[in-house]
């Protein structure tokens, strides 16, 4: 009877028997299980939690921010006190329209103490209506999108022409009686009267404007003098950019505008989302998840050590799994199984944890709690990650076991 | 006759030192099938190194070692520890049960590596326990048996997978007499069933029931 090579089949292990046998060696000692388990589950919790917080965190400032503030820009003038020139030169509105990034832009101001308002002749005995009188160039009713319910925008034509022309904010138009323009009524602005062009219904931005008479910019300085310089009611420049361009707007702008002196300009931008989220990242996420990783390693020193503990206890054990035809990669994967289980267990109720907590500070704070599924989902293979890493030399110490040395015990 | 289930020529194993010891020096044996061969011999006789070296649990330096015909020595480790799980039942001393678990799944264990499978594991284990006359502990943790059925217990693990033959190691060290002699009473009905027998003992009445014994001194048997 001559047998080559194949002589008996060699001994196997089945995945199905690696799982059972990880589950009964870890359900051998179940108190120092759950204790292995704990460095894992605190690592990947505090994981799972500053991740978690970080993207809920980010997404109240996503809120906060939408694109309207950010695409907002306002150029305003600098001077301390009143100065001869006027900050924004005549064409301040065809020079930030040519820059890049520019949707609409243009000048306004408040006019300083214009005169009551009257739908009513000025010779008639009611007092007029107290309303702000703001000249602008015709790109601000743009740049703040305006939308109109009756009538037209005035354009650089009646700019140009100091056409005395008024486009009414809703409200203020509610206030002077005016619902239609078709027959273009007039309006007094202390005693000059104005044809009212359009109504507007609705704006994005400067909702103040819907209580107030838009006269063209030319026509109002043609009329009041230029705007004034150094006080609060000084001339501002609103500029509507493209989604991303404010900041590049904002730094060109001056120069545009007073190429000689840009410091004459102060330029107002929308607070940069990527700096704030940056913010958030830097002090929260980095110092936690720096924790979050000790934890990991902990956890991790913590399995490896009751894993190696195990080993040694089991010399005995690991010598008849021998005798009875497991190989030495049988022993270690048997090994590495528990650690890692031991690691998944810590990595799913660590992720349970931590997903719990970020939903508890959400309701806490009242934010919407934001959790990135590429964040989450993985986290519990973490947890087995760190115990299979953490098992290794501890496995690879059961192989090197020698059956006949252990079996003598 | 059956074809021999041991062959031993002049087999070796020598300890390289300082001071090297040679534990088995040519050794020569055969077990015949159902043969009940007991090997005895004082502490530091060899005995160890013998048993290992039966129990492809050691690779012998030099000679020819065949296990049911098969010759160990150019096999490869995969070989040797599927011929050690698939063809030897191993019975020690110390039992080795795995304590935390059911007498049942520590019978059931030996079958995790040879491939049994799973639907027929259990009742295998329990024919096996019916055997050795353990079926009423089958469900006790291996932990709360006594000696005596603890030895049992382990050799129902050392049948399950069907052996050639069962290596004891001084089976009944850790027994108290009454429990010695019922397991020394199983192994002979194991052998009269047409199992073979290799005892290694260093107590002359455990060897003597034997068929025959085979005397070891410094590594030599005789």
């Amino acid at each position: 009877m001559k047998r080559a090579a194949k002589v008996v089949p060699a001994t196997r292990l089945s995945p199905r028997d690696v799982v059972e046998e990880a589950v009964a060696g870890m359900l051998a000692r179940p108190g120092r299980a759950a204790l292995t388990v704990l460095g894992t589950l605190l690592g990947v919790a505090a994981f799972v939690t500053v991740l978690g917080l970080t993207s809920t965190v980010e997404g109240q400032i996503s809120n906060r921010f939408t694109a309207l503030v950010a695409t907002e820009v306002v150029v305003q003038d600098a001077a301390e006190q009143a100065r001869a020139t006027p900050a924004f030169p005549a064409d301040a509105e065809r020079r930030l329209d040519a820059l890049n990034g520019v949707r609409s832009a243009g000048i306004f101001w408040e006019v300083p103490d214009p005169g009551a308002l009257s739908a009513r002749r000025p010779t008639a005995q009611a007092p007029g209506e107290d309303l702000k009188v703001l000249a602008a160039s015709p790109g601000y009713l743009r740049a703040i999108h305006a939308r109109l319910s009756a009538g037209r925008f005035f354009d650089t034509w009646h700019d140009a022409q100091h056409q005395r022309v008024v486009v009414l904010g809703s409200g203020a138009a509610g206030r002077l009686g005016v619902t239609w323009v078709d027959n273009q009524p007039a309006v007094f602005i202390g005693g000059t009267p104005f044809a009212v062009i359009g109504i507007v219904d609705d704006v994005d931005r400067r909702a103040d404007t819907l209580l107030s008479a838009v006269v063209p910019a030319g026509t109002a300085e043609a009329l009041w003098g230029a705007p004034p310089s150094g006080a609060n009611t000084s001339a501002q420049a609103l500029v509507d950019t493209k989604i991303g361009a404010a900041r590049q707007v904002g730094g060109e702008a001056p120069l545009a505008l007073r190429p000689e002196d840009p410091a004459r300009f102060k330029v107002v931008l929308p607070p940069d989302p990527q700096t704030l989220r940056e913010g958030v990242h830097t002090d929260l996420g980095t110092l936690f998840l720096a924790l979050a990783a000790v934890c990991l390693v902990i956890g991790a020193v913590g399995i490896a050590n009751t894993t190696l503990v195990a080993v040694l206890e089991r010399v005995g054990e690991i010598g008849l799994r021998r005798s009875l035809g497991a190989r030495r990669r049988h022993v270690a994967i048997h090994f590495l199984a528990e650690s890692g289980t031991l690691g998944l267990i810590g990595g799913l109720i660590g992720t349970s944890v931590g997903v719990a907590a970020v939903v508890a500070v959400a309701v806490l704070r009242d934010w919407t709690p934001l959790l990135q599924p590429a964040t989450v989902l993985p986290a519990p293979l973490v947890g087995a990650a760190t115990g299979l890493v953490a098992g290794l030399y501890p496995a690879w110490r059961a192989s090197r076991i020698e059956p006949a040395d252990a079996l003598r015990r | 006759m059956t074809s021999p289930v041991v062959e031993f020529a002049g087999v070796t194993r020598t300890y390289p030192g300082p001071p090297e010891v040679r534990a088995l020096r040519e050794a020569d044996l055969v077990v015949g099938g159902s043969e009940y061969v007991a090997v005895t011999g004082p502490s530091g006789s060899g005995k160890s190194t013998f048993l290992n070296v039966v129990g492809l649990l050691d690779r012998p330096d030099g000679g020819v070692y065949r296990l049911d015909g098969i010759d160990t020595a150019t096999l490869p480790e995969r070989d040797r520890t599927a011929l050690r799980g698939r063809r030897i039942g191993f019975v020690f001393q110390s039992f080795h049960l795995v304590r935390h678990r059911s007498v049942v799944e520590n019978v059931t264990m030996a079958m995790i590596y040879t491939g049994v499978s799973r639907r027929l594991r259990a009742g295998r284990a329990l024919e096996t326990l019916a055997r050795v006359g353990l079926t009423h502990r089958a469900y006790a943790r291996a932990g709360h048996l006594s000696g005596g059925e603890a030895q049992r217990a382990a050799i129902a693990r050392a049948l399950v997978n069907r052996p050639s033959m069962l290596l004891c190691d001084e089976p009944t060290g850790n027994l108290d007499s009454a429990n010695a002699e019922a397991v020394l009473e199983l192994i002979d009905e194991l052998n009269a069933d047409g199992l073979t027998i290799l005892m290694v003992t260093h107590d002359p009445a455990v060897a003597g029931r034997a068929h025959r014994t085979v005397r070891m001194k410094d590594g030599v048997l005789r």
